[in-house]
């Protein structure tokens, strides 16, 4: 469980990005958090994963929080499993290398997201959507039980966006407690038990996908006209957002 | 999460191969290739001495041998040339590694021993203790504290609006080692041309000529103490590596982890110039050639500079005082053969161990 109490976050002496914010992750529940570009969305995941300190408020976890970053821009091309023996580092005193054991919590992190062939291949080698997998099985390997996700659908193609959301369902089964920020109010419709949604700087509107995600509020949010459609087909009945463009 | 036995298994051990071999293997010929080339180096010089001679002349330090040698075989390998061959490998294992260690901790390919300005420092005070005709205390000393001031100097210079950037504190250290270049460059112009310039040139240009078991001891504790820091932290160079953000986000906090990190490498690189001068390129092409064999993971990375290090500056030190009549600068002899191997490995490699993205 993730609470955020009445969290704000401003840079500078600039306005606040946002404020007074409350919002909660359960272990099994996937929140979706959207919020245009600029709203403070990595700032509210960062500060929630503690790699930077809100200006106010207070984040509690009762388990360990992993961080998955959009994307790692590696300098060195460590091998696809290093990288997510890496996630092993909150579990070894400062002065020890990973053992046995850590080798085989990251080998079994790195068979849940089905990687595992790919394992020496370096890291820098891979497609944009494998390495949003490898850093997902990082962070599995480091025990977390809450998975913060910035963006992890934005730079994949449309299948490899469909392999990310169903690990995250997967992850969700096994137990694991998900927040990821995304751009597409599909996305949250699909995959979210909750949505988040950043509609002003002290207004984070939480619920049902199907309840905070209205044809009025992302036309407001996003400034598009949009029109949300059911889909229905024999085995599957959907909401999908479609937005006008031109 | 299903786990297949196999691949569980197959990552028992480390399993990156260089063709066909396995890491363990190269780093087992690395290491015999810094013991044969000490042994080797032993034998080579005016006089001549077999490396069966110089094996069994070391052998009888711990055990005793009946003497087949001649006195002055024994007097020529333990007085002479060990000192000067240990402390080529210490010097060289320590730049390597310092080298090594500041490439990851920068997460930049073209840092080197001289990134930082701590070179530059340390040869500022060499160089002064030298102009001012003081001791070799003081010589060791000056090196020491001008290489920390340095590294001081650039660790506040890099800090903007309460906020350090990787980037800002290598711009920091350049302008740091250029500022101490024209200090030194100041102490040569000062210098007696008659008295103590030329000492003060053949230090700078990087030498062990003047080895000594004394200077072997003053080196052995900074770089001995350095590299075995970077040893037991290797793989956390490793998470520095990812950035500061990745780092935090593994439960790692990078501020404590690089200044350690770059302490120990300070305190290598300081150590190595009080005994030896600036000898460059050690630190750039080591770490290069040992990434290209076995990757970029420095939990082989480390260990294997030591060897390959240590093995690389012993040869070149040997040439140094035996391709010619007279002796090479150790310093000359590391750039003109380093710079070369270094554009030709990165050519034949294309940076195998660096992400080109």
């Amino acid at each position: 469980m993730l609470e955020l109490h009445g969290v704000g976050h401003r840079y500078g002496h600039s306005d606040f990005l946002f404020r007074e914010l409350d919002l909660r992750v359960d272990t099994g529940e996937i929140v979706a958090l959207l919020a245009p570009n600029g709203r403070g969305k990595s700032t509210l995941l960062r500060g929630a994963a503690r790699l930077q300190p809100f200006t106010e408020g207070s984040a509690v976890a009762a388990e360990t929080v992993g961080f998955v970053p959009q994307a790692t821009q590696v300098t060195f091309g460590f091998s696809v499993f290093d990288m997510v023996l890496m996630g092993r580092a909150r579990h070894l005193g400062p002065l020890t290398s990973p053992g046995p054991t850590d080798r085989e919590r990251a080998a079994e992190a790195l068979a849940a997201t089905g990687l595992s062939e790919l394992a020496e291949r370096p890291f820098p080698s891979l497609s944009g959507g494998e390495q949003q997998l490898v850093l997902i099985a990082r962070a599995m390997a480091s025990e977390a039980r809450l998975l913060l996700l910035d963006e992890p659908t934005a730079a994949l193609d449309l299948a490899n966006q469909g392999v990310v959301l169903r690990l995250l369902i997967e992850l969700a089964t096994d137990g694991y407690g998900v927040l990821f920020s995304t751009h597409q109010p599909d996305h949250a419709l699909a995959v979210a038990t909750r949505a988040a949604l950043l509609a002003a700087p002290r207004d984070l509107r939480v619920g049902k996908p199907e309840k905070v995600l209205t044809e009025e509020a992302l036309s407001e949010l996003y400034g598009l006209p949009m029109r949300r459609m059911r889909v229905s087909t024999p085995d599957s009945d959907e909401l999908r957002i479609a937005v006008q463009y031109t | 999460m299903v786990r297949t036995p196999e691949t569980t298994a197959s990552w028992a051990g480390s399993t990156r191969r260089l063709g066909r071999l396995s890491t363990a293997t190269v780093m087992v010929w690395l290491a015999v290739a810094a013991i044969g080339a000490g042994v080797l180096a032993l034998g080579f010089g005016r006089l001549a001495i077999p490396p069966d001679v110089v094996v069994r002349i070391l052998a009888s330090q711990i055990v005793p041998l009946e003497a087949g040698w001649s006195g002055t075989e024994q007097q020529i390998v333990e007085a002479v040339r060990a000192p000067r061959v240990l402390l080529s490998m210490l010097v060289g294992a320590g730049l390597a590694c310092a080298g090594a260690v500041l490439q990851g901790v920068l997460r930049n390919p073209l840092v080197s021993p001289q990134i930082l300005g701590v070179q530059s420092g340390a040869s500022f005070g060499g160089a002064l203790a030298l102009l001012l005709g003081a001791s070799s205390v003081l010589l060791v000393g000056g090196a020491f504290a001008f290489g920390f001031l340095a590294l001081i100097a650039a660790m506040v210079l890099s800090k903007v609006h309460g906020r350090r950037t990787v980037l800002m504190l290598i711009l920091a250290g350049i302008v740091v080692g250029g500022f101490f270049a024209a200090l030194v460059s100041g102490v040569t112009y000062l210098a007696d041309p008659e008295e103590n310039l030329p000492s003060i040139v053949f230090w700078l240009l990087g030498s062990l000529a003047t080895a000594t078991w004394d200077k072997v001891a003053i080196a052995a504790l900074p770089v001995l103490a350095g590299v075995a820091t970077m040893l037991v932290l290797r793989w956390r160079i490793n998470i520095l590596a990812l950035g500061d953000d990745d780092a935090r986000a593994l439960g790692v906090e990078p501020a404590v982890l690089r200044w350690v990190l770059l302490c120990s490498a300070a305190v290598v690189v300081a150590g190595t110039v009080a005994v030896g001068g600036v000898i460059t390129w050690v630190g750039l092409v080591i770490p290069h050639i040992v990434r290209m064999m076995l990757g970029p993971d420095n939990r082989v990375l480390i260990p294997a500079c030591v060897f390959l290090g240590a093995a690389y500056l012993t040869v070149m030190d040997t040439a140094a005082r035996t391709l010619t009549a007279s002796e090479i600068p150790l310093g000359v002899l590391t750039a003109l053969v380093g710079a070369p191997i270094f554009f030709v490995v990165l050519r034949r490699t294309q940076a195998r161990g660096w992400n080109d993205a």
